[in-house]
């Protein structure tokens, strides 16, 4: 065993405890300053021009009108003349002036003439133009017509989910200020030490002379790793400033349109089994589209390795705006897929969908043993099993009650973190960390692991992040940041209590190795004279003892692989297609957990983004105007107080669990909701609504026989 | 948005002097939950703002058995919604009001900004005019995304729905609106008095308003009747809890005599470009003894003339619903219905 590794059930103090938040009270008194809060002396305001056409080319740029503006300052052209514009409201002129309205009024003077290009901006349909259409090599595992040809039952379906966005309360948006040689920035962002090389890169600077903070950040969810070509614009349009700050964030129009997509799949889906619901053989026809770019192919079959299959996908590369990666990026859409074709496939057999799901975790890459445990947990708290009835049974009448499940996995590894843990001869701790919190609770956890290492309260610890130039850490992604961050001040606690042991040990005569930390004091093993913490920490001779925790190291103290069982309990009006929500129960393994509280507050909120995303989100495109309908919160609608029902959440632990070290936690939860969601749909009222989100056309649509 | 003049007239004569006697240059302020949002999007874009709010008077709310109810049209839909009187006398419109928007809208939101709110048309609202006409005058509702647009009254060009969930139920209610404009003289206002059902229109030209104000009208007061002995209940179809436009809604007055139906007023929201009066589930609930049978009849009489526009078919089927549920709790046959304890 490692001096690093984690202390034992037994001698935690306040690990895996309920800790609320430390920013909590700076959060809800408004004393927490994000990015859109930052207003410095002589600041300028800037507004984007942004292209009304899908697809077109810039004919022609004319400033002078917008120069005439009282207050102009600026103006930069992000894309200038003879650039082909792939959709609309993508950046093109971006301008400063004196304070907002001037600003506007600057933006609206630009005039920019277009080349229009046709377009494609909807994917309800594989079959677009070939110049719309990257259809990719089929795939083959095994022998599948054989296995269909064998199998007890096959179900055929179509399953889907839109373009949504990501939504965030903070939107993107920076504030930049040039100095003599350097430029500082507030951004926005889930990688405060990773957008100054890109801005180096872009603004040819010296990656050295820039500084970006982000010390809080209105949540990201994926679509704030760039530095964006709106905080390009930012930078340039202050340095043609003669250095004043320029202030750019998006509105919520820009935000909705341009600031992120999630990408869309839709499938065919054939799946086979034997009697016993053993799964034998897979095939799908799939497609999505993830804007320009495409990269919008989901792990199809999603978590069972089904011996024999086909699969094709085709990537629809069509005008609506870029893709982003958003939380979980592309496991909520597998999952539909997958465990909704199951689902079908289980009702074919006449079988409990959670009897389906035991019958094939041997088909699992891993954790078959936790999805096990999780499959009951989940039973008792919804009563599945003295409940749950065949498809369509389980009520009669015009409001009909339905439950489904749904299971999901996650790597959720720790990733590159470095922190400086600095004791003061006055007894204060501070850790500092390039990192940033994206609401999900980082200072909080960094916060705990020292506390609980240092021998100290969680309020005893400072934490200091959102500054590149604290010791670099990663980007916020991947669910990599409570691993690495715990892994890398858990270190750096772990080797100061190793020096200040060693620092103190003269005063109190001994030998450093007779000594240990203790109770919130430093006293010699086995009894003898001992130190409080200030005392300790006074014999450090007037120099702090300052130590580099990074992650990776030595021992072991993080892994990866969760795996989730969710569970919904809906009831629909057959009548109208409402569908309501009653209760989502979600149980979750991530290993260790640092923070109770926070940690069941990500799964909250992974189920409470799940539950719009199944039931309300969609990003509507016209495709005759080639623009998005709802680019605001009216017609773009996520849920309220009064649709989410009752939540469950209960999160696997014990020695099991706890050996693995720490798995991040900020993801998996948001996979199963809309497979759960769906799938319960489908037991109330008897057939499949094919695609997300479960709105009353879809629903009634279903209920008369239509085909999507 | 465009820079603006701001007028604070602290009276009703000054007030109406300030404004335009064209659709456009000027736009009357009260609450502002609409109107600022639709100047941020350059939908309207009016020179100069006329505020009510200093205007003695105007959020008054009054109640007497005889003449029943008078309510300020700068009365917030809160202030409405809570009154003694509308929850006691009537319901329906104290749970249509209650239903508004969110909480913050409705405290601040005004009666008479409700009344005159416009559209919510997406394309209206994303620039491309309230009738939604490309280029080639072809309608951009017709060839794009309608799926919350209207199933009755539809024939063109106007597509849009009308948005206040209270008129429907105000004009059930035999509601009317006092509206006042220039007089004769300058400084001595003319007033008039319009039953909200003929004050809704649909526009048929570009620039034409959804209701019969005048440019250089303010809608003053609105004065309901005594409810009398008819049973009133409103009953609306949406999918979230809070801050979500219905697909449908339905307020059904009926006066019985004996056990039949003496008369009916059958009004659905969300339907159509005004609030819309159904003729036909009139038709089919007079004379006769309230039933299940009866209420699904005149569910299906009420979209009878009803036609999909593309996308919003789906409307049909949750309007019938509406109307039917409507007439089920206005003649007290839903206790015990699930759609009620669900919707609970």
């Amino acid at each position: 065993m490692s001096a690093y590794d984690w202390p034992p059930a037994g001698q935690r103090r306040i690990l895996g405890t309920d800790v609320a938040r430390i920013d909590a009270p700076a959060k809800a008194s408004g004393r927490a300053a994000y990015t859109h809060d930052v207003r410095l002396a002589g600041m300028l305001y800037a507004r984007t021009v942004r292209c009304p056409h899908a697809h077109a080319r810039v004919k022609k740029i004319d400033l002078s009108a917008a120069e005439r503006i009282p207050g102009f300052k600026a103006a930069f052209v992000v894309q200038g003349t003879g650039t082909e514009i792939f959709w609309a409201g993508d950046d093109v002129v971006a301008v400063a002036a004196e304070d907002e309205h001037a600003a506007e009024m600057a933006m609206r003077a630009v005039a920019v003439e277009y080349q229009v290009l046709p377009h494609l901006v909807v994917d309800s349909s594989a079959d677009v133009p070939a110049a719309f259409s990257k259809p990719m090599d089929p795939e083959l595992v095994g022998d599948p017509d054989g296995a269909f040809a064998k199998a007890d039952a096959v179900a055929e379906g179509d399953y889907g989910l839109p373009v949504i966005t990501h939504c965030c309360l903070e939107t993107h948006g920076s504030v930049a200020a040039w100095g003599k040689d350097s430029l500082e920035m507030h951004v926005s962002t889930q990688a405060v030490a990773g957008v100054p090389e890109q801005l180096a890169l872009a603004l040819k600077v010296p990656q050295s002379q820039i500084r970006v903070h982000a010390p809080y950040v209105g949540s990201a969810y994926g679509s704030k790793l760039a530095a964006d070509r709106w905080g390009l614009s930012a930078a340039h349009l202050s340095k043609q400033a003669g250095g004043a700050p320029v202030r750019l964030v998006l509105d919520r129009r820009e935000e909705q349109e341009v600031a992120g997509c999630r990408p869309s799949t839709y499938a065919h889906v054939k799946v086979g089994a034997q009697k016993d619901g053993t799964l034998v053989a897979w095939q799908s026809t799939s497609w999505g589209t993830g804007g320009l770019g495409g990269g919008a192919e989901p792990p199809l079959p999603y978590l069972f390795r089904i011996p024999n299959q086909r699969r094709q996908h085709t990537q629809v590369v069509n005008n609506i705006g870029s893709a982003r990666s958003m939380r979980a990026p592309h496991n909520p859409q597998a999952c539909l897929v997958t465990l909704g074709a199951l689902d079908d496939l289980a009702a074919k057999l006449g079988m409990d969908p959670v009897a389906l799901l035991r019958k094939n975790l041997g088909l699992l890459s891993a954790h078959a043993d936790v999805y096990a445990e999780e499959l009951g947990v989940a039973d008792k708290l919804m009563q599945w099993s003295k409940r749950w009835k065949p498809r369509g049974t389980m009520s009669k009448g015009e409001v009909r009650q339905g439950l489904g499940v749904s299971m999901h996995a996650w790597p959720g590894k720790a990733h590159p973190f470095q922190c400086d843990l600095t004791i003061q001869p006055d007894g204060t701790v501070s850790v500092r960390a390039g990192t940033q919190d994206l609401g999900t609770g980082t200072r909080t956890v960094m916060a705990i692991v020292a506390a609980e290492t240092l021998g100290l309260p969680v309020k005893a610890i400072h934490v200091a992040i959102g500054d590149s130039a604290y010791p670099v850490s990663a980007a916020s992604g991947g669910s990599g940041t409570v691993g690495g961050s715990a892994s890398a001040v858990r270190r750096a606690a772990v080797d100061a209590v190793a020096e200040l042991l060693a620092r103190v040990a003269p005063a109190l005569g001994v030998a450093a190795s007779k000594l240990e930390l203790a109770e919130g004091s430093v006293r010699v093993k086995g009894g003898g004279p001992s130190l409080t913490w200030k005392q300790a920490c006074s014999k450090l001779g007037g120099l702090p003892l300052s130590v580099r925790g990074k992650n990776p190291g030595a021992g072991a103290l993080a892994d990866s692989g969760v795996g989730g069982v969710q569970m919904a309990d809906v009831s629909v009006d057959v009548r109208t297609g409402v569908v309501r929500l009653h209760k989502l129960v979600a149980v979750q393994d991530c290993g260790l957990v640092v923070d109770r509280k926070t940690t069941t507050s990500q799964v909250y909120g992974s189920l409470v983004m799940g539950i719009g995303y199944s039931l309300y989100e969609e990003k509507l495109m016209d495709q005759n105007l080639g623009r998005c309908l709802n680019p605001n919160m009216e017609f773009y609608r996520l849920c309220g107080i009064g649709d989410v029902g009752e939540l469950v959440v209960h999160l696997m632990s014990g020695p099991s669990y706890d050996r693995r070290g720490v798995i991040g936690c900020g993801e998996p939860a948001v996979i199963s909701p809309g497979t759960a969601i769906s799938n319960a749909v489908a037991n109330a009222i008897g057939v499949r609504v094919p695609h997300l989100p479960l709105t009353p056309d879809r629903v009634l649509a279903a209920l008369s026989g239509a085909t999507p | 948005m465009n820079s603006f003049e701001y007028g604070a007239p602290t009276s009703l004569p000054e007030a109406i002097s300030l404004l335009s006697p064209r659709w456009g240059p000027t736009e009357i302020l009260a609450g502002g939950t609409d109107l600022v949002a639709l100047m941020k999007d350059y939908a309207v874009t009016p020179r100069r703002l006329v505020s009510l709010k200093r205007l003695p008077g105007m959020g008054a709310i009054a109640w007497s058995p005889s003449k029943g109810l008078r309510v300020g049209a700068l009365a917030t839909l809160d202030e409405l919604a809570r009154h003694p009187a509308v929850v006691r006398h009537y319901p329906a419109l104290a749970q249509a009001l209650g239903d508004a928007a969110s909480p913050q809208i409705r405290n601040r939101a005004t009666v008479g900004g409700n009344l005159c709110q416009r559209p919510r048309c997406w394309y209206f609202r994303n620039g491309y005019g309230l009738l939604a006409l490309d280029s080639r005058k072809r309608s951009l509702v017709l060839l794009g995304d309608n799926r919350y647009h209207a199933i009755l009254g539809n024939g063109g060009p106007a597509y849009f729905v009308s948005p206040s969930t209270i008129a429907p139920t105000l004009v059930a209610l035999g509601a009317r609106v006092r509206v006042a404009g220039p007089g004769r003289s300058p400084g001595l206002p003319a007033s008039r008095l319009i039953a909200l059902e003929s004050f809704y229109r649909a526009p048929t030209k570009e620039g034409q308003r959804e209701h019969a104000l005048r440019p250089d009208e303010v809608l003053v007061e609105l004065s309901v009747p005594p409810p009398g002995g008819s049973r009133i209940a409103y009953y609306e179809v949406r999918q979230k809890h809070g801050f979500d436009w219905p697909f449908a809604t339905a307020t059904v007055r009926l006066d019985l005599a004996g056990e039949k139906v003496a008369s009916a007023v059958v009004m659905m929201g969300h339907v159509a470009p005004t609030p819309w009066r159904s003729r036909e589930a009139e038709g089919a609930l007079a004379g006769q003894v309230p039933t299940d049978a009866l209420a699904a009849a005149a569910g299906r009489a009420a979209v009878g003339p009803a036609k999909s526009l593309g996308q919003n078919g789906y409307k049909i089927a949750i309007a019938q619903v509406a109307v039917e549920r409507a007439v089920l709790l206005a003649a007290g046959l839903a206790a015990g219905a699930p759609w009620q304890e669900a919707a609970s």
